[in-house]
């Protein structure tokens, strides 16, 4: 059972992002890097912005991530979310990881204690066949204590 | 620089029109594109223009109603200019704009329309998940499907990080009301809205409520551009457009729409700050040279932002600013919105706001601002390319 009904929009991969999608098949959140100059950039695009090289490497990001922001869904704008209402989509960002941001859903949480900079850890979501996606949820006590 | 470019001869906006503006769904009897051309012979028609007269046309957000399709239906002879803006979503209406007049400048093109038809019960709704979607796939699978859920993370944030309330939110929606009531083409026109409505309205998307987003409607608006040479034997009172400008800061992309990875500094943001100092820069004016002003009103925390990243207020100054009734018409430091805006007028992806722009220097609307000389109107914000503009009211 994926964590949104299983008529859920799934991602179509296509040249650009298909490493992305890859690595999420293989339960790995790869971020593309450029192999020239280190830079991290999302979504993926073919040529670096800094130094232009089209070289890319696709390295892991850490399983812990911090809200940068989100917000509460109260009404399905496709029939497969009437199920999770309300739930909340997030957009992550994780250290050490500057110039990525990615956008996910927050779950195993009250909407109403959702807060910017809340610090969430990763897990993974079976789409079926074989895909997976990348979710998060609080990291709880471990981060207080 | 400025004093040469502000020196040369603008062009202006000779005529105005629209369709009915309804809720999604209301205009049954006629097709979306049957629709448009009608507000682009409304707008001919209030130039004292015919068909004969055009060869230009120019849009933007991949509006449908393709010109070469529009040329055949109007019957206009020759077309010189047929030109479709990128634009993030709304962000094209004034860039639109701003190519018409980079077209008569250079001589490509004498008379040029800039016209948006959007009938959203013929095609989809803006709120629902549409297919396609730049970057879908970043966004689909999580439920972030729609303009209201992608823009109020971006409004989220910025609470987060300046003393902005729901009560500011709401200050923002219940001028557009209170300016609609006033407008009897205004789909909301006859409906009053209070604070006590405003709070007590069903989520859309945290910290957006109900009357915090759009309409979704039908309709359609179109403007008539020539040079001020041409201007001059209007039948309307020409209305000079003093500057336009369209752009974007780096790193946007698709932006708000999906990949949510915009520079940190710029993330709660219009996208407009660069594009700003140009905007006043072409025109010689300053924010404080501004009369009334016309802000795409897609979401209300956007035009708190935009507001400040204008140069009307300070950063993290917009609840202040709107807090002390500036935006309140007649008597506010800077009326907004005057025809109700796209959360109580109707939602042509702008065009709208540019009709009302004219209106305000032609002395026209039913929210008058007196004396208003300068009127600017913004494309869509938070979106890239966005775009904006400052018309000016001849004599
Ligand atoms: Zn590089």
């Amino acid at each position: 059972m994926s964590w949104f009904a299983d008529d859920m929009p799934r991602p179509v991969p296509h040249m650009d992002d298909a490493a992305f999608w890859e690595g999420c098949a293989e339960r790995r959140l790869l971020f593309q890097h450029c192999a020239g100059c280190s830079t991290a950039r999302h979504p993926p695009t073919p040529i670096c912005p800094v130094c232009r090289s089209s070289a890319t490497q696709w390295r892991e990001a850490p399983a812990h991530a911090e809200v940068y922001t989100y917000t509460v869904i109260h009404y399905a704008a496709h029939a497969a979310v009437k199920d999770r209402l309300p739930y909340v989509a997030a957009v992550v960002s994780f250290a050490g990881l500057s110039g990525v941001r990615l956008v996910t859903n927050l779950t195993d949480c009250d909407p109403g204690r959702v807060r910017i900079g809340m610090p969430v850890r990763l897990w993974w979501d079976d789409i079926g066949d074989g895909q997976y996606l990348p979710r998060f949820a609080p990291l709880e006590r471990e981060a207080s204590s | 620089m400025t004093v040469v470019r502000g020196a040369r001869s603008r062009c202006c906006i000779v005529g105005i029109g629209q369709s009915e503006y309804t809720r999604w769904g209301g205009i049954k009897d006629r097709s979306q594109f049957q629709v448009t051309a009608e507000a682009i012979l409304s707008a001919l028609d209030d130039a004292g223009l015919r068909p004969e007269d055009v060869d230009g046309l120019s849009s933007f957000s991949n509006d449908s109603n393709e010109a070469n399709l529009m040329q055949v239906a109007l019957g206009i002879p020759k077309l010189r200019l047929a030109s479709m803006v990128w634009s993030g979503a709304g962000g094209g209406t004034c860039g639109s704009i701003s190519l018409a007049c980079s077209a008569i400048e250079s001589g490509r093109a004498d008379v040029v329309v800039a016209y948006r038809g959007l009938c959203q019960g013929q095609g989809k709704r803006f709120g629902r998940h549409g297919q396609g979607r730049v970057n879908g796939n970043f966004v689909d699978p999580f439920g972030l499907m729609a303009p209201p859920q992608m823009l109020a993370m971006i409004v989220q944030r910025f609470m987060h990080l300046y003393p902005i309330t729901a009560e500011h939110l709401a200050e923002v929606a219940l001028n557009a009301r209170a300016n609609a009531n006033r407008n009897p083409f205004a789909v909301m026109h006859d409906r009053a809205l209070t604070r006590e409505d405003y709070f007590a309205a069903r989520w859309i998307a945290e910290p957006l409520r109900l009357y915090d987003c759009c309409l979704e409607t039908d309709g359609a608006a179109a403007v008539v551009i020539t040079s001020a040479a041409r201007a001059r034997d209007a039948r309307s009172r020409p209305v000079e457009i003093l500057s336009a400008v369209q752009g974007s800061g780096p790193g946007w992309g698709s932006g708000a729409l999906s990949g949510h990875n915009m520079p940190d500094a710029d993330y709660a943001s219009t996208n407009c700050r660069a594009l700003a100092a140009e905007l006043f820069g072409s025109a010689g004016l300053t924010p404080g040279d501004i009369d009334v002003a016309q802000i795409y009103d897609h979401f209300s925390g956007m035009v708190l932002m935009a507001l400040e990243d204008l140069g009307f207020c300070g950063k993290g100054e917009s609840g202040a600013f709107v807090a002390s009734g500036a935006l309140r018409w007649p008597d506010g430091e800077l009326p907004i919105n005057t025809s109700g805006g796209q959360l109580s007028e109707a939602y042509v992806h702008g065009m709208n706001l540019v009709v009302e722009g004219v209106r305000q220097m032609r002395g026209t609307s039913t929210s008058q601002v007196a004396d208003a000389k300068t009127c600017l109107v913004t494309g869509g914000l938070g979106v890239a390319p966005s775009s904006a503009m400052i018309l000016g009211r001849n004599g």
